[in-house]
């Protein structure tokens, strides 16, 4: 198993393609280590921009370099990105409709024991909120740069959120299904079908493996674009299957289990279970304890999948 | 070569008129700012309605965007848009002339509006500039009350340590904001002292001279190694006699009766300009 973090694919593509068009830009707040940035700053010094700790400046500024030709990938974690410069996203990216790709990194809970200042659990909500703002949170590395390679060509302003840590591959290398804005298969089933997004994919695909075992035929769908969310995906899982199960490293608030229950009581009724964090500072501990304490893992999700599915 | 001083006067009688007929709009700001916003488009700035999209262009933001009246009619004036239909829509149902600058108005680079974002905007525009050897200048504007937001000094900052001698903040020192005086809400006083510190060239001139301002934007030109600012000492509401230096004309309609006069006030001063 081949582990690696999203923030170091970015970089990755970043300095693949950076080679080739000088117009891309990366800038940090005091974060290109902890946004694996390094490599990008000392390769092409010319194209990096270093703003010290100064969020709402990082954004700003990016705006500004943007308005003037170049693709902006303003690079700072993610929890400090989507609230404390979150005027100057919503102004001079979305309003202002700029080339800069806000790149959140060590999202979610990643941060672990640094308590609820590192942590991002309203990111979503915040972002989604702001109109003509894109969100995405790829699940693995060749996801993430399937993405990141589709935004350099886009050029809209867009949030992208990763976590931390190195990740299991959901995908194969050779076999990476990817189209903009729609959700990916990720397993196919007629019985449930599980939706998460960026490191909760992984469990939910161990989840329908679980399920299988037992009989249950679960779906597992990719929504890694969380905004524009995939409501034709949406409403095929529920009319096809029997009921839905969201899993997200976010609060119930405003996230992607809110979006899908909002397009599922619309137009499709069908029972939605959201998995979430907390509505409150979470407890201590690594990912992966966190992630057990509150049921966001594989065994978590299986048992919510055999509850949303009605009886009989 | 147009005539700086008579030209101030214009555009604010335009600034008036437009208020009057749209039924509100920052005044007082509006009038304090005129003669550094016909100072930059008419004298100093490479921008016409021929290279809006030119790479190679000069770039303006109105970091203080409330008063965006003045440069609606700035920007209808050079050519950009119809001055007619300015008029006739700014603030209507519909209209893309909103109160505040927006940018699917010709001329107009970024939307701004909530106060303290111009300035790091335009050190990203500098820096775009020194990135493509580009020899664009960049010019901001912003209003004293303004340099209250903390996001104003991450650009002070950002712009001294990058030594971005391309980019110009001219600050409208009127000394009032919404609540009051300035440094009865917020102390500003020393500001030369205060961008200084931070490593900035520094200038203080009577801001509501359109000649003084020229050469100092003149003198930023030809400072090497770090940006400028310039302290522009203005008065708000300058030009009619009972809106000068009273913080309740900040956002306050005309009457028809105080419309009448102050269009008296400033065609007479227009026209000793001559």
């Amino acid at each position: 198993m081949n582990k690696v973090a999203n923030k170091q694919v970015i970089c990755s593509v970043l300095m693949d393609e950076a080679g080739r068009d000088r117009n891309i830009v990366v800038l940090c707040s005091d974060s290109r280590g902890s946004g694996s940035m390094t490599g990008f700053a000392e390769a092409f010094p010319e194209q990096f921009v270093e703003v010290g700790i100064a969020e709402q400046s990082l954004v700003s500024v990016s705006a500004g370099l943007a308005r003037c030709g170049k693709k902006c990938f303003a690079v700072s974690p993610a929890s400090f990105l989507s609230t404390r410069s979150m005027e100057q996203v919503k102004v001079d990216v979305a309003y202002s409709h700029t080339n800069v790709t806000l790149v959140g990194i060590s999202g979610g809970i990643s941060y672990g024991a640094l308590g609820m200042t590192h942590h991002s659990t309203n990111d979503i909500a915040t972002m989604a909120s702001i109109p003509g703002l894109r969100v995405y949170l790829p699940s693995d590395r060749f996801q993430t740069e399937c993405l990141i390679r589709a935004l350099l060509r886009g050029g809209e302003p867009a949030y992208v959120r990763v976590g931390r840590n190195a990740v299991e591959d959901v995908y194969e290398e050779g076999n990476v299904p990817f189209e903009m804005d729609r959700a990916t298969l990720v397993r196919g089933g007629d019985d449930v079908t599980l939706i998460a997004y960026g490191e909760m994919v992984r469990p939910a695909k161990d989840a329908a493996a679980l399920l299988a075992e037992k009989g249950v035929s679960a779906r597992v769908l990719d929504m890694y674009c969380v905004k524009p969310i995939d409501r034709e995906a949406v409403l095929k899982a529920a009319s096809e299957t029997r009921g839905i199960v969201t899993v997200e490293e976010h609060t119930a608030f405003g996230g992607m289990g809110s979006m899908v229950s909002q397009i599922v009581a619309a137009e499709h009724p069908a029972r939605v279970r959201s998995l979430t964090l907390p509505d409150s500072p979470v407890v201590t501990g690594t990912s992966k304890e966190v992630f057990d304490y509150y049921g966001l893992n594989a065994a978590g999700i299986a048992e919510a999948a055999e509850g949303v599915m009605p009886h009989g | 070569m147009v005539n700086l001083k008579e030209k101030a006067w214009q555009i604010r009688e335009d600034v008036v008129t437009l208020i009057r007929k749209a039924g509100g709009g920052h005044i007082g700001g509006d009038l304090s700012e005129t003669d550094i916003l016909v100072a930059l488009y008419y004298r100093e700035m490479n921008c016409t309605p021929e290279n809006v999209n030119d790479p190679l262009r000069d770039r303006f933001i109105l970091s203080k965007g409330h008063s965006v009246e003045a440069l609606y009619c700035i920007l209808a004036d050079k050519g950009y848009f119809p001055k007619q239909e300015l008029f006739d829509t700014y603030s209507r149902y519909l209209s893309k002339f909103i109160g505040h600058p927006n940018n699917k108005v010709p001329g107009v680079e970024m939307n701004s509006g909530s106060l303290g974002h111009g300035l790091s905007l335009a050190v990203g525009m500098a820096l775009a500039a020194r990135m493509d050897g580009a020899p664009y200048r960049v010019y901001t504007v912003l209003g004293d009350g303004e340099l209250a937001e903390g996001s104003v000094w991450e650009g002070v900052m950002a712009g001294a340590n990058y030594g971005l001698d391309n980019l110009t903040a001219l600050v409208d020192r009127n000394r009032l904001q919404i609540s009051g005086g300035t440094e009865e809400v917020m102390k500003q006083d020393s500001q030369e002292e205060r961008w200084a510190a931070f490593g900035w060239n520094t200038l203080s001139i009577p801001g509501n001279d359109v000649t003084a301002v020229c050469n100092a934007v003149e003198l930023a030109k030809a400072a090497k190694g770090k940006p400028t600012v310039i302290i522009a000492n203005t008065t708000k509401g300058c030009g009619v006699s009972f809106m000068e230096n009273k913080a309740g004309w900040h956002h306050r309609l005309p009457t028809q009766e105080e419309y009448a006069q102050a269009m008296r006030e400033l065609e007479e001063k227009r026209k000793s300009a001559l």
